[in-house]
């Protein structure tokens, strides 16, 4: 598919003795909003990782924006993770200034604009270890946010976070698929996306089991087995 | 960014965050601090003698204290998993190499200025041959330990017992440099000895192991 | 391939037994040193196979670095390890030779340090494997083994130095002064029979963690096909 955001061609993952993905072939179209539902131990957080080139696939190939070498997309790209990735000892300002050095932004403003989208205030000179977990856990989503990527990649975004503050992030991150973005988010709490997510994609044993935009469907049938290895 | 800014900008948050939180420092101190004291036990020496063993002493407690440092400023980047943050950014490896390797530097140099007096006064030594090449050697031996110091440390945050690792692994290959500073040191304090060649070697072992150690970081930090 | 194996093993088995005949009996008694001076023949082919081996563990490790190929990888374990052992007997050998003839154990020169240098560098090479939690193990190990070995020649030259300031007695006279030419056939010989015997047991350990990283690669696909141990919602 041409102008596909992720492409995977029979990516494989191996530690030691355990696959955390096997064999895995998927093409993700841009501006769509895709949610990565499955058990624990499914694979879910190793093919994030693996998409943004954090893990090294021991098989098979991964295309970022048309990109082989995934090196290449770093500054297209916005990763969040369960750690919330953020420096205890420096306030947010502090913490989001860093980071925004690292892909070439010398301003504040965009600093600023990213922790008021999330729904904090720039002003605030308290140290992040001081901060409640909803509160690092949006300071996190900021910082994946504040160079404007092109894909974000999320990783249980709204585990910590009350309902009235998730439902929040989930309309602001359907405002930027609106705007063209492309969005992954790995969640156990597949409801709070009902309606928003273009695509459902389940994963089980390594694999992506199925791939549909039908939430109740999946939700009732709970997440389907893996098919058998071709 | 160009390498130098990033540098530049990763450098000045690892000095702000060593300020605030004084980790690497005050476990270093009190390290080095520790060892000088039990060497004092061992070692009773006269002010003869001690010009000759001052140089040994001196430079294995501070590679002891480095080591404090180089596990404590790793240590920082693995809290939280922030280092994936880095990874994941443009930024280049080498930048997080040499700003790591810089704040290392200062603080162990830090150290040194402060444990440097306490050695005078502990071992009456006075020095025959002249003191600025005390800081010349200084310099030299400090970067040698520093710079295959922090690329080792970046090595063995991926295994088990890493703070054991780390010596594991820096000290067989720092021997060479070890013997260097000390044979330097010494010759300089008893005013005896080739000091030039060991200066010499100290700076082709520098020239040599850092220039290494740029062109694998980046393998050694996505290696995971 | 089997049956180059068995060639090879017969031909190390042969060579290894007339080796030691001709060492042990064959050669005359050295004037000076009388009968220890017969470890030498065993002393000197260890030293040039360890150090041979680690060089290989070297070549071998950038190959890795540039190409990641995992059979490259499987084989610098294996020299690494067999020169490791080689390397201890030239360690244990050397001082067992020393005393009774020269009256020190150990004395700080250029090539007994660099000696002790390396065994120490790749026994934490060998040690950073065991302990690495990292996928990518073979990579770091590689990366260990570069600075080793370039570390190699600093303490050579640090030493070198570091003897004319202390002087050192008087070390390899060595037969090779108006030599027995009996004794250095021995020499060549046990040389060539360690030789073989070195790439013997690295080939059986390099077939072993080929196996090693098949089984391993199998249990982990396998490891997938499981039923999942909960029932399903």
């Amino acid at each position: 598919m041409p102008g596909a955001a992720v492409t995977l061609s029979h990516v494989s993952k191996i530690f030691g003795r355990f696959a955390a993905l096997r064999d895995v072939s998927a093409e993700f179209a841009a501006g769509r909003l895709y949610a990565i539902l499955g058990d624990n131990g499914a694979g879910k957080t190793t093919l994030l990782r693996a998409m943004v080139g954090l893990a090294q696939p021991t098989r098979g190939a991964i295309r970022l924006l048309g990109n082989e070498d995934l090196r290449a997309a770093t500054s297209e790209i916005g990763y969040m993770a369960h750690p919330t990735l953020l420096y205890e000892e420096m306030s947010g300002m502090e913490n989001l200034r860093y980071f925004a050095a690292l892909y070439g932004i010398r301003d504040d403003q965009p600093c600023e604009h990213a922790i008021r989208a999330v729904g904090l205030d720039p002003e605030l000179t308290r140290r992040v270890g001081q901060y409640s977990q909803g509160m690092r856990q949006r300071l996190s989503l900021a910082r994946a946010l504040v160079h404007d990527p092109k894909i974000l990649f999320l990783d249980e975004p709204f585990s910590n976070v009350d309902v009235v503050s998730a439902r929040e992030m989930v309309h602001v991150l359907a405002q930027m698929r609106d705007l063209g973005k492309t969005i992954f988010i790995v969640t156990h709490q597949a409801v709070l996306l009902e309606g928003v997510a273009d695509e459902f994609v389940c994963m089980a044993a390594g694999q992506i089991s199925s791939c549909t935009s039908d939430l109740p469907a999946v939700l009732e049938r709970g997440v389907p087995p893996a098919r058998a290895p071709r | 960014m160009s390498l130098g800014e990033i540098t530049r900008v990763s450098l000045a948050k690892d000095l702000r965050l060593e300020w605030r939180s004084k980790d690497a420092i005050n476990s270093m101190l009190f390290f080095a601090l520790l060892v000088v004291v039990i060497f004092s036990f061992s070692f009773d020496p006269t002010a003869e003698e001690s010009r000759h063993i001052a140089g040994g002493i001196v430079w294995v407690a501070f590679l002891f204290a480095a080591v404090v440092a180089l596990n404590q400023t790793w240590a920082r980047e693995l809290r939280n998993q922030v280092l994936d943050a880095y990874r994941v950014s443009p930024a280049p490896a080498n930048a997080l190499f040499i700003s790591k390797a810089v704040g290392n530097f200062i603080f162990v140099a830090v150290l040194e200025a402060l444990m440097a007096p306490l050695f005078m006064v502990f071992y009456n030594l006075r020095s025959i041959g002249p003191a600025y090449q005390l800081v010349v050697v200084a310099a030299l031996a400090t970067w040698a330990l520093v710079a295959n110091g922090t690329f080792f440390a970046a090595m063995s945050i991926r295994t088990r017992s890493r703070e054991v690792m780390l010596p594991l692994i820096l000290f067989p290959i720092s021997i060479p440099a070890l013997l260097a500073m000390v044979s330097a040191t010494t010759a300089i304090l008893t005013g005896e000895g080739a000091y030039r060649f060991w200066v010499v070697l100290l700076v082709v072992y520098d020239v040599v192991f850092t220039t290494v150690c740029l062109l694998l970081f980046e393998t050694v930090l996505h290696a995971e | 391939m089997r049956r180059i194996f068995v060639i090879l093993a017969l031909l190390t088995f042969g060579l290894l037994s007339y080796a030691l005949y001709e060492g042990m009996v064959a050669a005359p008694t050295e004037q000076t040193m009388g009968e220890v001076q017969r470890i030498f023949y065993y002393h000197v082919p260890s030293a040039v196979t360890a150090f041979t081996l680690f060089l290989i563990n070297f070549v071998l490790s950038i190959i890795y670095l540039a190409r990641r190929n995992p059979k490259v990888d499987a084989l610098a374990v294996s020299t690494a390890e067999v020169g490791v052992v080689f390397c201890t007997v030239v360690l244990v050998t050397g001082p067992l030779w020393a005393r009774p003839v020269w009256g020190i154990w150990w004395t700080w020169d250029a090539r007994l340090t660099s000696t002790l240098l390396l065994w120490l560098i790749y026994i934490s090479y060998l040690i950073l494997r065991r302990y690495s939690t990292s996928g990518q193990t073979p990579v770091i190990a590689a990366v260990l083994a570069v600075f080793g070995f370039l570390d190699v020649p600093f303490v050579y030259l640090a030493n070198r130095l570091f003897r004319t300031q202390h002087p050192q007695p008087v070390y390899f006279g060595g037969p090779g002064s108006g030599a027995d030419p009996r004794m250095t056939y021995a020499l060549l010989l046990n040389m060539a029979a360690f030789f073989c015997f070195a790439a013997l047991v690295v080939w059986l350990r390099f077939r072993l963690e080929r196996a090693r990283q098949d089984f391993e690669e199998t249990q982990a696909l396998e490891s997938l096909l499981q039923p999942d141990a909960r029932s399903p919602r």
